[in-house]
């Protein structure tokens, strides 16, 4: 890192995944990690169903919480067709870390749009790295499928340099006791992907 | 200790530090967390109000009882508080008085995106605006300090971004809480009869001059010379993005937005060649500078509407033409927000249809209800709006509109500003029908208590207003109350009070389902009969999010093409499709 690079985290999917949850967690991690870090989401009309993006952005010291378009290097996207949403804010080297659950919105369901069938494919064509699985599988393996957002922060893990234990350490606090070892376990299983 | 605070919880706890106890607020959408959070500290009053005139109200006691009181609302809330704001401002505030406006650049969650800075110049009351939740926490002290200085009402001005952004702050010791309370009589300060008010005006102008030295030293109001080329004037959540591509150049970041320190501003002009003026919304600082003289650039390169990011800053300053875009070309069906799987709106919406009437809307979740395919409202102007335009509509349309006009609205709504302009349809004998949309809770905002619900933002047991007692008092005589989701009961409601001369309320009383108080009895997850279903579409027109087609599932002797599914996690068995379903395929 050089003196005060700034880096972002676009984390994407649709509401009720538990996006600014997880985005929480990734924040408390940078904190303990000692780094400045700054969020930004927006609640609101976004909670029934509709997109939900957080910027997550850290470093040595953080102004903006929000990331110029173009500048991001890693996109957690929590549904499929939500990675192809935000793609200009993208630098071209991004990493991406993709659910690849499909949830369908309300014109696909009354058949007046399609689904995108090329996805991944198409991310995988123009990143260079693309990380895709089914968080919602692997979460019902570690006991429930709402912690398939704590998979998804742990195949993000790999790619940062910050130390597992910090990680651990948060997730434990995040939750309560009877729900720590699922998450860890779907930690894991994120990290394993 | 370091934590990582939203900017909405750093004002609470900056509130709480600075030895503030007392708060009142109407809920709304990005203000409503500042409450909610100052009300979890130990030793607190703090109350949802049934409106924000009533909570700057309340306040306004407060502080004339010697407290230091906090009013919190979105940025509309102001205009319903105008009228107290505009007068507390001559009366001064004996304790402290500050007011929190929460604007929404862009209308993430608003009806209008209006600039509350000019309330500050307008009503002389001097504003404060932080660009993180460090110095949130650290301004709603000042702007507390400022107010008993002063003598004055303080405006502290966050936005959408402001307050929904997390940042790491550091927790201090709150200050010791001193009980100054007590009674103050000074009549000619607080009776604002004309010559009293005559007298306290002149006092406004002598305050705006002590503020206007004030301002000059006031530390948060901070320069920063890195070079003398180009500089930024600027305040809030826009500093941030123009440090972030604008690193090297000047800075002059305005803490106090209103008034201006006139001599600071020339300070730094005489010093920087070129000056951009950056801010979301009006020209608000803008206009000011150059009133003074000063030769700046701003609204001529920058957008009037929706709030900045880093990049539009970049690309107005360096006149790119370019936007950054995606490479993906397809166009993506959009998300839009949708009534919840078993919302009741969703089933009173649905039999309204069928009526073909003028529907005239307010604010909350059932706004969402005016798109396709429900398509269940016709207009939408602000809280409490819709009992008065139907009235209104109902009696210019005269014969044209009998049986023709509605008006909606929801529960915390009507309590909120519905109740004056009911009384108002039977004064003045209207004949349009009010359907009040009773969910039990403020829903859109997160299911905050109010006057109808029984509890207290404290979590007190509290005198619950019964709705038909209430709206019978106002003189209404026809109410019906009806379950929204029993499709009958509710058409048949629907269309006996449509036919009826004069006044009528329906009263659609269920639960938010959402609402975990309410412990909605509900069935489990309907299915549908692939041997019944004949594909006719009609429960894909209660756009339930469970609710999907798919295309090419045909069957013998029907012509059929495809079938209608739910998904069975996320359907709460409300029954609503189930009326719908005219083969019986849906159980």
């Amino acid at each position: 890192m050089s003196d005060n690079e700034v880096k972002s985290i676009l984390f994407a999917g649709v509401g009720g995944q538990g996006i600014l949850r997880a985005s929480d967690i990734i924040c408390e991690v940078i904190m303990e990690a000692g780094l400045d870090v700054k969020k930004s989401e927006v609640h609101g009309m976004a909670q029934r169903g509709g997109c939900v993006t957080s910027h997550v952005r850290y470093g040595k010291k953080v102004y903006s919480p929000l990331a110029e378009p173009g500048s991001i290097q890693t996109l957690v996207s929590f549904e499929k067709m939500e990675a192809l949403r935000y793609l200009k804010f993208l630098r071209k080297d991004a990493a991406i870390v993709v659910n690849t659950e499909e949830i369908y919105p309300p014109a696909v369901n009354l058949g007046d749009a399609s689904y995108p069938d090329d996805a991944i494919a198409f991310l995988k064509n123009n990143y260079g790295k693309v990380i895709s699985f089914d968080a919602a599988q692997l979460a019902q393996k570690a006991g429930n499928i709402k912690t398939a957002n704590v998979v998804l922060l742990g195949a993000v893990s790999n790619l940062m340099n910050i130390d597992q234990s910090i990680w651990q350490n948060v997730i434990k606090k995040s939750f309560p006791e009877k729900l720590i070892k699922m998450n860890l376990d779907a930690f894991q299983m994120g990290i394993d992907a | 200790m370091k934590v990582l605070m939203s900017g909405n919880e750093a004002i609470a706890r900056g509130a709480y530090e600075a030895g503030v106890r007392f708060a009142a607020a109407y809920p709304g959408t990005p203000s409503t967390e500042i409450l909610e959070e100052f009300s979890k500290y130990k030793g607190v009053y703090a109350e949802w109000s049934p409106n924000e005139k009533v909570a700057v109200e309340v306040a306004i006691g407060a502080a004339l009882a010697g407290e230091k009181a906090m009013a919190v609302m979105k940025h509309v809330g102001v205009n319903v508080a105008a009228d107290p704001i505009f007068t507390v401002s001559y009366t001064g505030t004996n304790g402290a008085l500050v007011i929190v406006s929460a604007d929404d650049p862009s209308l993430h969650s608003s009806q209008n995106e209006q600039d509350n800075r000019n309330y500050a110049k307008f009503a002389k009351i001097p504003m404060l605006e932080p660009s993180d939740a460090a110095e949130a926490k650290e301004y709603i002290k000042l702007a507390f300090e400022i107010s008993e200085k002063f003598d004055t009402p303080v405006f502290f001005r966050t936005t959408t971004r402001m307050s929904h952004s997390k940042s790491v702050v550091t927790l201090k010791e709150p200050e010791k809480y001193i009980d100054k309370t007590g009674f103050t009589y000074d009549a000619e300060k607080y009776v604002m009869v004309p010559i009293n008010a005559r007298t306290r005006r002149v006092e406004v102008e002598k305050r705006q001059k002590a503020l206007k030295a004030f301002v000059e030293t006031f530390p948060e109001n901070k320069m920063e010379i890195n070079n003398s080329e180009v500089g930024i004037i600027t305040a809030g959540m826009p500093y941030n993005y123009a440090k972030e591509v604008f690193p090297d150049y000047s800075y002059l970041k305005l803490g106090m937005v209103y008034p201006l320190p006139e001599k600071l501003i020339r300070e730094f002009a005489s010093k920087i060649k070129k000056i951009y003026v950056v801010e979301e919304m009006d020209p608000f600082l803008e206009e000011q500078i150059k009133a003074m003289g000063i030769s700046v650039s701003g609204k001529d390169v920058f957008p009037y509407t929706n709030e900045f990011d880093p990049g539009i800053i970049k690309n107005a300053i360096e006149k790119n033409p370019q936007e950054t875009v995606s490479p993906y070309k397809e166009s993506l069906a959009p998300r839009p927000p949708n009534l919840c799987p078993g919302c009741p709106h969703r089933g009173l919406f649905y039999a309204l249809r069928k009526h073909k009437v003028y529907v005239h809307g307010d604010i909350g979740c059932y706004t969402l209800s005016y798109m396709k395919p429900l398509e269940g409202l016709h207009s939408c102007i602000c809280m409490g709006a819709s009992i008065g335009m139907a009235h209104g509509m109902s009696k210019a349309l005269k014969e044209k509109g009998k049986g023709k006009v509605v008006g909606v609205i929801g529960d915390s709504t009507f309590l909120h500003s519905g109740i004056t302009s009911l009384l108002n349809m039977a004064y003045n004998n209207s004949d349009a029908l009010i359907i009040i949309l009773d969910n039990s809770t403020t829903a859109m905002t997160g299911m905050q208590e109010h006057p109808g619900t029984g509890y207290t933002l404290m979590g007190k047991e509290a005198k619950k207003v019964n709705l038909k007692d209430l709206i019978s008092s106002l003189g209404i005589e026809n109410i019906k109350v009806i379950d929204p989701i029993d499709q009958k009961a509710t058409r048949s409601a629907i269309k006996e009070e449509l036919a009826k001369a004069g006044p009528s309320v329906i009263i659609a009383q269920r639960p938010c389902a959402l609402f975990k108080r309410a412990k909605i009895k509900s069935k489990p997850a309907l299915k549908v009969d692939p041997d019944k279903c004949e594909g006719c579409k009609a429960c894909l027109g209660l756009n339930c999010p469970p609710i999907s087609w798919k295309k090419g599932v045909t069957k013998e002797g029907s012509k059929r093409k495809g079938i209608s599914f739910i998904d069975e996690t996320l359907c709460n068995g409300c029954g609503l499709c189930e009326q719908v379903c005219k083969f019986g395929a849906i159980s």
